[in-house]
This record gives C-alpha cells, sequence and structure tokens, in this order.
C-alpha cells in the first residue's frame, strides 16, 4: 500500500506543488531528447539508404569531436579545425565503403551488424591511442557557441535554460529540416531511396552503390560531427559518451528504423520519460535508473509493436 | 596422411551419428583431455592462473553464446550480465546454505541464469535481428544496475562486492583465498568437459536441429511443425545457463571476488568476438575464439616491447591495451569478410588436408 502510494501519488503531488521543478526536468528531458534524435538520425541515414544497422554510430560521435578538438589543440584555428574534422569523417567514409561495406555486398544484414561492432572497437582503440582515453573540453567559445544561461521566473520559482542547449535545439531543427528535403527533392536524396528499397533493383537503373554509400556514411559522419560538438559542449569529450550513444537504439525501436519524424518523436519520448523516471521514480528504487529505463521502455513496446511508432509493417514471406 | 579412415566401416546407425566417427579423433580427444589434466601437475602457477583457467572458462561462456547466435541466430548482447545472475546466484546459494557443496551449486547457480534468460528472450517471439540485440541491451543495462543497487545480492557488504567463501572438495580447498590454481584448475576443467560434452549432444540431437533449421529460415522451420516459442526460448535457457555456469566460475575459481561492473557490455562483446572468430555454430570454434582472443592481449604484452623496445620506441601497457581493441575490430572485419565461418572453418580444411597429403584432394 506504501509503495502504491509512493509511485501512483506522491510523484504527482510533488509535480503540482513545485512546478518550476517539473518544467525544469520536463526541460532537461526535452535537450536531452533532441540530442538522442540527433544521434537517432545518423543512424536512420545509414539504416535506409544501406540496411545496415550502423553500431558504430556513438563512437562516430566521440570520434568526431575528438578530431575536431585534437586539430584544435595542435593549434588550428576552430574554423579549419572544423573544415579538417569534415575531411576525416569523409576519409572514414571512404575507408568504411571500401574496406568493409564493398567486400560485404550482399550478405544478411546480421552478418553487416557484426561488422559495424568491429568498425566500432577500431576507431575506440584509434581514437585512444592517437588523442588520449581522458576527457576533453570542447571549444565552444571558439566555434561561436552561446555560453551561459538564463533564469525565467515561473510559478514562484525558477527555471534556468543553458544556452548551448536552446543552439542545440535550433540547429537539431535545422539539421534535420535539411535532410528532410535532401532526401525528398534532390537527385542524390531519390537515389538514396530507391537503394533502400533494393540493391538490385537500384543498380539495375545506374545508380552506383558504391558512391551512394559513401554520401551516405559522409552524411551520417557530420550528423556525428554536430552530435559529438552539442554533447561535448554539455559534458565534455570522452568515450563515456559511446555508452550514452546506445540510448539511441532504444529510440531508433520506438521511432522505427527507417523514419526520421519517428527518431525525433522517438527521442524525445525516451528524452522526457528518463528524466520524469529519473527525478520523480528513481528515488523509490535508490536511483540510477537513467541507464536502463530507456531500454526497458523499448522492450516493453517491441512486444506490442515490433515495427515502431512510424516504421513500416513487417511482412515476412518464405 | 595423418587422417585415413579406409577401414572404418559404419555399420549401425549409431556409429553413423557419432559425434567422432573417425578413429583418430577419438583417440586425440583422448590424448587432448589427457594432455589438460597433466597440465595441473606439470603448468606454472601463472599458466594455470593467468591463461589456462580464464581461457576455460571464457571458453565455456562462448559455447553458450554460440547456442545462441551460432545455432539459433538470436543475437544477443546480455552474455556479461546472464554471467553476472549466475555469480550472484551462486554466492546467495553458497552463503545461504553453507552446507551444501559449492560445485553443486556452480551447476545449480545455471539454472537462475537459464529464469533469467528465458524472461528477457520473450522478445524473440516477436522479433528477430537487431531488435533483438537492442531487446538484450536492455538486459544487460538493466541487470547490470540491479547487481549494484540491491544490496540483498551482495548480503549487504558494504563494499558492494562479493568474496568468494572459503569451501572444499573431497576436503581439498578449491574456493577461496587458500585455494590452489592446480586445484581450481582441475575443477574448471571437469566441469567445462561435461557441460561441453552435454553441448554437443544437444546440438547435435532434436534440439540442436530444431535451432538450425530456426536459424535458417524460422518461418519454413515453424511450417514444417517446429515450436518456435519452444525452441527459441530453450536457446536462451541453455545459452543462459552455459552463461550463468561460465559467470559462477568465472568469480569463485578465478577472480576470488567481483564487483558489479565485471559483468559490463565489454564482457558482452568480448564472449561475442570469440565466438564470431571462433566460428558461428560450432563448438570448437568457441574455444578457438575463447583463446585467441584470451590470449591475444597476453601475447601483445610479451611481443610488442620485445619487439620495439630495441627500437628506443616505449610500449605502455595502455598502448598495448588501445591496440588490442584495433586488432580485435580489425580482425572482426577480416573474418566476417574472409571466412564467416571462423577459425573452426580453418580447422576443418587442415584436417581435410591432412587427410589427403600428400594429394592436393
Amino acid at each position: 500500500m506504501n509503495l502504491l502510494h509512493q509511485i501512483f501519488i506522491e510523484p504527482f503531488a510533488f509535480m503540482g506543488e513545485a512546478p518550476d521543478l517539473l518544467l525544469q526536468v520536463l526541460w532537461e528531458g526535452f535537450v536531452s531528447g533532441i540530442l538522442y534524435a540527433l544521434i537517432a538520425l545518423g543512424f536512420v541515414l545509414i539504416f535506409k539508404a544501406s540496411g545496415v544497422f550502423n553500431f558504430a554510430q556513438g563512437i562516430m560521435v566521440v570520434f568526431a569531436a575528438l578530431t575536431l578538438v585534437g586539430f584544435h589543440a595542435m593549434g588550428v584555428p576552430a574554423i579549419l579545425a572544423l573544415a579538417l574534422a569534415i575531411g576525416v569523417m569523409f576519409l572514414l567514409a571512404v575507408t568504411v565503403e571500401r574496406v568493409v561495406l564493398r567486400p560485404l555486398v550482399n550478405q544478411p544484414d546480421i552478418i553487416l551488424f557484426m561488422a559495424t561492432f568491429g568498425i566500432t572497437y577500431f576507431l575506440i582503440g584509434f581514437g585512444e591511442l592517437i588523442f588520449g582515453g581522458e576527457p576533453k573540453q570542447m571549444i565552444t567559445s571558439e566555434l561561436m557557441l552561446p555560453q551561459g544561461r538564463t533564469s525565467f521566473d515561473v510559478a514562484g520559482g525558477f527555471v534556468a535554460v543553458q544556452h548551448i542547449d536552446v543552439a542545440a535545439a535550433v540547429i537539431a531543427v535545422i539539421m534535420i529540416a535539411t535532410l528532410g528535403i535532401f532526401f525528398s527533392k534532390t537527385r542524390i536524396g531519390r537515389a538514396l531511396r530507391a537503394v533502400a528499397d533494393s540493391h538490385k533493383a537500384a543498380l539495375s537503373v545506374g545508380i552506383s552503390l558504391n558512391q551512394i554509400w559513401v554520401i551516405v556514411w559522409f552524411a551520417a559522419g557530420i550528423v556525428a560531427l554536430v552530435t559529438g560538438i552539442m554533447w561535448g559542449a554539455r559534458s565534455d569529450v570522452s568515450f563515456a559518451l559511446q555508452i550514452i550513444a546506445l540510448k539511441a537504439l532504444p529510440v531508433l525501436i520506438l521511432g522505427g528504423f527507417t523514419s526520421i519524424p519517428g527518431a525525433i518523436v522517438g527521442g524525445l519520448i525516451i528524452g522526457f520519460g528518463e528524466k520524469l523516471a529519473e527525478f520523480y521514480w528513481g528515488p523509490i528504487v535508490g536511483g540510477g535508473i537513467e541507464s536502463w529505463f530507456a531500454y526497458v521502455i523499448a522492450l516493453i513496446f517491441l512486444v506490442f509493436r515490433p515495427q515502431g511508432l512510424f516504421g513500416e509493417k513487417i511482412i515476412e514471406r518464405i | 596422411m595423418i587422417y585415413r579412415e579406409a577401414g572404418q566401416f559404419k555399420s549401425n546407425y549409431a556409429a553413423d551419428m557419432a559425434v567422432f566417427p573417425l578413429k583418430q579423433d577419438r583417440i586425440g580427444i583422448v590424448v587432448i583431455i589427457l594432455l589438460a589434466y597433466s597440465m595441473a601437475f606439470f603448468g606454472s602457477t601463472f599458466m594455470l592462473q593467468a591463461v589456462l583457467i580464464p581461457f576455460l572458462i571464457f571458453a565455456l561462456a562462448a559455447i553458450g553464446l554460440n547456442m545462441l547466435v551460432g545455432y539459433t541466430g538470436l543475437l544477443s548482447l546480455g552474455t556479461g550480465a546472464f554471467m553476472g545472475v549466475g555469480a550472484y546466484a551462486c554466492y546467495k546459494l553458497m552463503t545461504i546454505f553453507p552446507e551444501v557443496n559449492v560445485v553443486v551449486w556452480i551447476f545449480v547457480s545455471g539454472f537462475f541464469a537459464a529464469g533469467i534468460g528465458v524472461l528477457f528472450g520473450l522478445p524473440s517471439l516477436r522479433i528477430k535481428g537487431f531488435y533483438l540485440a537492442v531487446a538484450t541491451l536492455a538486459a544487460q543495462f538493466f541487470l547490470q544496475w540491479t547487481f549494484n543497487r540491491v544490496p540483498w545480492l551482495v548480503n549487504y557488504n558494504i563494499s558492494g562486492a562479493i568474496e568468494a567463501p572459503r569451501r572444499t572438495l573431497f576436503d581439498v580447498q578449491i574456493v577461496g583465498a587458500a585455494a590452489t590454481p592446480q586445484a581450481r584448475y582441475i575443477v574448471v576443467l571437469t566441469i567445462v568437459i561435461i557441460l561441453t560434452w552435454i553441448a554437443s549432444n544437444i546440438v547435435h540431437g532434436r534440439i540442436g536441429r530444431q535451432w538450425m533449421a530456426i536459424r535458417d529460415m524460422d518461418i519454413a522451420a515453424e511450417l514444417m511443425g517446429i515450436r518456435p516459442f519452444k525452441a527459441k526460448l530453450m536457446a536462451f535457457a541453455v545459452s543462459s545457463y552455459y552463461c550463468g555456469v561460465a559467470g559462477a566460475m568465472m568469480v569463485f575459481l578465478w577472480y576470488g571476488g567481483a564487483e558489479y561492473n565485471v559483468f559490463n557490455i565489454d564482457q558482452s562483446f568480448e564472449i561475442l568476438f570469440m565466438v564470431i572468430i571462433g566460428g558461428l555454430g560450432s563448438l570448437i570454434g568457441s574455444f578457438f575464439g575463447a583463446a585467441l582472443i584470451f590470449m591475444l592481449p597476453i601475447a601483445m604484452g610479451a611481443l610488442l616491447p620485445a619487439i620495439f623496445e630495441p627500437l628506443g620506441i616505449r610500449i605502455g601497457a595502455e598502448t598495448i591495451e588501445h591496440l588490442r581493441f584495433m586488432i580485435l575490430g580489425a580482425m572482426i572485419i577480416f573474418f566476417l569478410i574472409v571466412e564467416p565461418h571462423g577459425l573452426a572453418r580453418l580447422w576443418q580444411i587442415v584436417k581435410q588436408k591432412l587427410r589427403v597429403w600428400p594429394f592436393p584432394y
């Protein structure tokens, strides 16, 4: 009885008592939701175009951010470092296509999935070897990103909003819109969708698979760079980000693997859900439930709607 | 030349179905087992403690995962957590019922892991591939959190760690600080041999064939009258049982104590890599994979400084760790591209060459 009271009544009473806290938690949830959505976007891009479920997206985020910070630490101006980091992501895309994807054409999805574990481990080792394992500061001010925070008075309390979070939300929205237009309006975007539908059919009408894969991995690399800058500005750039990036997987399950709007909605659901659960229900079981809450939501969701909120229905034939 | 099967006729069904149809194989396996036992007397303490015991334990975990990934085609990233369930279950059982022999509890603790495995395997009935991988990640993170946050599991130990109490088998101490590596090695080896033998029978029998049918095409298997519900959950149960026993052995017969973060996601990946590199769907491959991945850092730690130090390049322990990650990643990609059946396939090729030598075929 006491437990039920703790679960069903106390948190809501607390929410009503302190609406400013609730708003703060919701804002935090919104921001982390946007960032999860950004990582998930990288997954969706690659999955849509090549059917590869890219487990390495998380480490690509870390790697991109590390490259940027690393170049800057060598004395390269921030803007040039950004350009160089984009160049490195392009090189990575070409290498992955050449070394991993091309020899594995037409293999089962699960083999390609496992190959991306290999990419993940390689990039972890490579990144640590070159940049070292210790956390680094993101070059926020050099990239002309806003810093500091503003407090708003709400219902007797206040809600603090980090400027960088606002910037992250704005940039995420711009990026998602750009990608949406890119996918639906441009020639390359249409080719990408064709490849996603069927590799063979796309090849037969003269679309170069190899070229498309480089483009899409490069696009995912840029998404990773942006995500890395945003995450890095909120905390710092370290390999621990990679575990956080895994949270994008439940986001995908919720949103469906092929849907960009799904990634956003899924990201927001996970972001809100996780922060609310951690803040209001976490103390009942001792806290720290943020580490698994997203996965359990996804697990429950999978049992009832395996294709996700926006995914296409999975039809299997023999 | 060495493998000459001429004159060995199979005159009944039992002989045809035998796991080791060739006489040479039967002699070979006996020799290997005898050699393995003799290592307890000839091997140095370092060899036993740092190489052979962990190798056998990881091989058992890899066999468990291989039954799930290699034989049934269900990808799991929660191996580390299932090993943890075995370890914590064994600890609780050992401390609640100290009068029962610890070896019994090591075997029993696997059943707890099997139960939890079935629970988290339930989504596998509706989903597969990477969807399932994400679902097993839920098991990984949730269980790891449970190990950390539920003090009952560690008997309210303030350090939050489990420590192996002293236990004996036939009046020889095998668990606890005073147990010699020799005694522990013999126990580990015996358990691994017994469980490998059972695994071999499972995968060659009716259940194993059902798993392989599910792996190759689950809808077709269902139409042929195999119940996916039973077969998939069975795979999760058996696989988790093996992982659980391996986890219990890891803590009580190798480490001597453990914290919750031993059973993290890296552990899961390590075991998965052993399965991929060793060979999906091969028991002997699990041993090869465990040997390669576990020995790699030891070999690199010994070799790299020896090669580079004379050249004036200092190789630190962390550099070796980073290189290990890179090599591991590169090896995964290499094996998936060049030899998807892993080291086990290479072993088969060697055997075939030996059989027809000196002729090419």
